[in-house]
């Protein structure tokens, strides 16, 4: 049950300075328009720093918390909770791979297990190179296609064991 | 890659069909303005402005629409809780687009090929309400969902439909698409609210209700996608003409989003009379099981759902029958389990997917799941120790409903409970011969 946001994996970058971008800082302060509360757009400028870093940094989180005049604490609280905010390093492209009811009927283990094979990682890693990290997921919402994975955005649909490569070879 | 919709259906239209006619006739995604204006779209709500908003609750109460997110609660209920009049201050409306239950992919569908008819839903119910902000809390992951939604919320803007004034009727409406970054507790509509504060999504105490103090203390409605997507048709038809929707298959009314997962040989969604049986989704529509599959037992409508078997085929598919029966009708989107699956590895699976998924709020949630997963995991490798079956009964008990903060884990041992119930060999089989020395 490893993820991205797994305890020992917290403050790879502690120390590091992080300054918000003119351009995150304006997105941010958009997004907090759309709610009564800026605290709302907690998780909006969590995406949006990851969509610049990947990952959100220990840095960027006090960053957040300035902006949206809340505590660094409650930032992290938010950050750590959600499957699709990363607080350390990942690649060039997650994967994230369905392991609940019908993909698990349909063949997950099979395509797990031929997904950490041809990667040469475990869940929860990242391959040498810096192009895949690999993460379970819950349901995607699609179970008449099962077994269905994520990269980043891009939903895939009866991905299996064998045509596992046709998708792969779409990132680089 | 759309789903299968309707595969073998005729004769869809909008008196047998309101979720899905206009997709079926088109033949494709209605996502521009004047196509889905010409399939009597914004119909209902131009009518809807020439009423007065409670007269619109009244309606939805008669035709007994009850929740399509899985609890079916009565939505016109849920409305009327709401305060109305000039001195009730900001209300919101929120639908609850967090599709996430383990076996549900219908307001995906809905919302990717349907845009206009959420938002003119959404628009409607908050016109009833009385809310002049509407939020759709949309899981993070629907990013074709969200980009259509957002393109139908500008052409609707423009035509007029959102924004201030509405059709001069006097009525402001402002909605945006709030996106999710992934939780399945964002489905209890408290937790959801947390989360849309900006929140960890725990779920919050009831009372109070969020019909009195929701989003920002604020009195808030929440419906699922499927449930506010009726709405318009029910206006512009009548609430008799929705109550006989069902065929008189069932004492719900409408028609329901069934659909299909694992080896069954057409998988996808099917709009039919609320009350279908499952013999009919499975069989008629579904085609029946895979080639050298056949069926070891259904989940009804999600992850937590109890398992039904082949002996409750025929029962209807609506709220109370199947509740009767001993499960929930859930999202109504069946799982078929088949013959090659071991139950435990089943079961395990499930009640994994619950024990990440725990929000960690309340101690038997966040320490009896994982539990659970470890004698499953135990049982399931053959090294189950007497007493462990005893023990996964207790916990079917000491998680079940009242004793947790919220339904999470109640509904994880829904399928837990009933797996013991029908296939206690199995989990006998998984108590290991072997004696642990003290």
């Amino acid at each position: 049950m490893l993820t991205a946001n797994s305890p020992q994996t917290i403050a790879t970058d502690r120390g590091v300075p992080f300054v918000l971008s003119a351009g995150e800082r304006e997105q941010i302060e958009h997004a907090m328009h759309h709610y009564a509360d800026p605290r709302a757009a907690t998780i909006d400028a969590l995406k949006i720093v990851q969509a610049n870093h990947r990952w959100v940094p220990d840095g960027a989180v006090t960053a957040i918390a300035d902006v949206l005049g809340v505590s660094a604490a409650d930032v992290e609280g938010v950050a750590t909770f959600y499957n699709r905010i990363y607080r350390r390093p990942v690649g060039r492209h997650v994967i994230a791979v369905c392991d609940s009811t019908s993909c698990f009927l349909m063949g997950f283990d099979q395509l797990y297990g031929a997904l950490q094979k041809k990667l040469g990682i475990s869940p929860g890693q990242t391959t040498a190179d810096d192009r895949f990290t690999l993460l379970p997921i819950v349901c995607l919402g699609a179970c008449d296609k099962a077994p269905v994975l994520m990269v980043n955005d891009a939903t895939h649909f009866n991905v299996t064991a064998e045509n596992i490569d046709s998708v792969l070879e779409q990132y680089l | 890659m759309t789903s299968n919709v309707n595969v073998g259906l005729t004769n869809v239209g909008p008196e047998t069909h309101p979720l899905t006619w206009r997709y079926t006739k088109a033949g494709k995604a209605v996502v521009d303005i004047k196509e889905y204006e010409a399939l009597e779209g914004y119909a209902a709500f131009k009518k809807a402005v020439t009423m007065q908003p409670t007269d619109i609750q009244a309606e939805v109460k008669a035709a007994n629409l009850r929740g399509r997110g899985g609890a079916g609660f009565p939505t016109g209920v849920k409305w009327s809780l709401i305060p109305m009049g000039a001195d009730a201050g900001q209300k919101y409306l929120v639908c609850n687009a967090d599709e996430m239950e383990p076996g549900t992919f219908k307001d995906r569908m809905l919302m990717e090929e349907l845009p206009h008819q959420m938002i003119e839903a959404m628009v409607l119910a908050a016109y009833a309400i009385g809310a002049s902000k509407g939020y759709i809390f949309l899981r993070g992951e629907y990013v074709l969902a969200g980009e259509r939604l957002n393109a139908a919320i500008d052409q609707a803007k423009a035509a007029g439909y959102l924004g201030e004034n509405i059709l001069g009727s006097g009525f402001n409406f402002e909605l945006h698409v709030h996106l999710g970054a992934g939780r399945y507790i964002c489905g209890e509509e408290t937790a959801l609210i947390n989360c849309l504060e900006g929140r960890r999504a725990n779920p919050r105490t009831k009372p109070p209700f969020p019909q009195q103090a929701g989003a920002w203390g604020r009195p808030t409605i929440v419906n699922n996608v499927e449930t506010l997507m009726n709405v318009p048709a029910i206006l512009l038809r009548g609430a008799d003409w929705f109550k006989g929707l069902s065929q008189g298959k069932s004492t719900d009314s409408g028609t329901k989003m069934y659909g299909i997962s694992g080896r069954a040989k057409i998988t996808g969604l099917w709009e039919l009379p609320i009350g279908t049986s499952c013999r009919e989704l499975l069989y008629t529509h579904g085609g029946g099981m895979a080639d050298g599959f056949g069926l070891m037992c259904w989940l009804p409508g999600g992850a937590s759902t109890d398992f039904l078997m082949d002996e409750h085929l025929d029962l209807p598919m609506d709220f109370d029958t199947i509740s009767k029966a001993g499960s929930r009708m859930g999202t109504a989107l069946i799982t078929v389990i088949d013959d090659k699956q071991n139950i435990l590895s089943v079961v395990r699976n499930l009640e994994q997917f619950f024990a990440r998924e725990s929000c960690g709020w309340c101690t038997p949630c966040r320490d009896g799941l994982p539990w659970t997963v470890k004698l499953m995991e135990s049982i399931e490798a053959g090294e189950g120790q007497e007493g462990d079956i005893e023990t996964l009964h207790q916990l079917t008990r000491f998680l079940g409903p009242g004793k947790t903060f919220c339904a999470h884990a109640p509904g994880a041992m829904e399928p837990l409970q009933s797996a013991l119930k029908f296939f206690p060999e199995a989990f006998k089989k998984g108590i290991s011969k072997k004696t642990i020395k003290a």
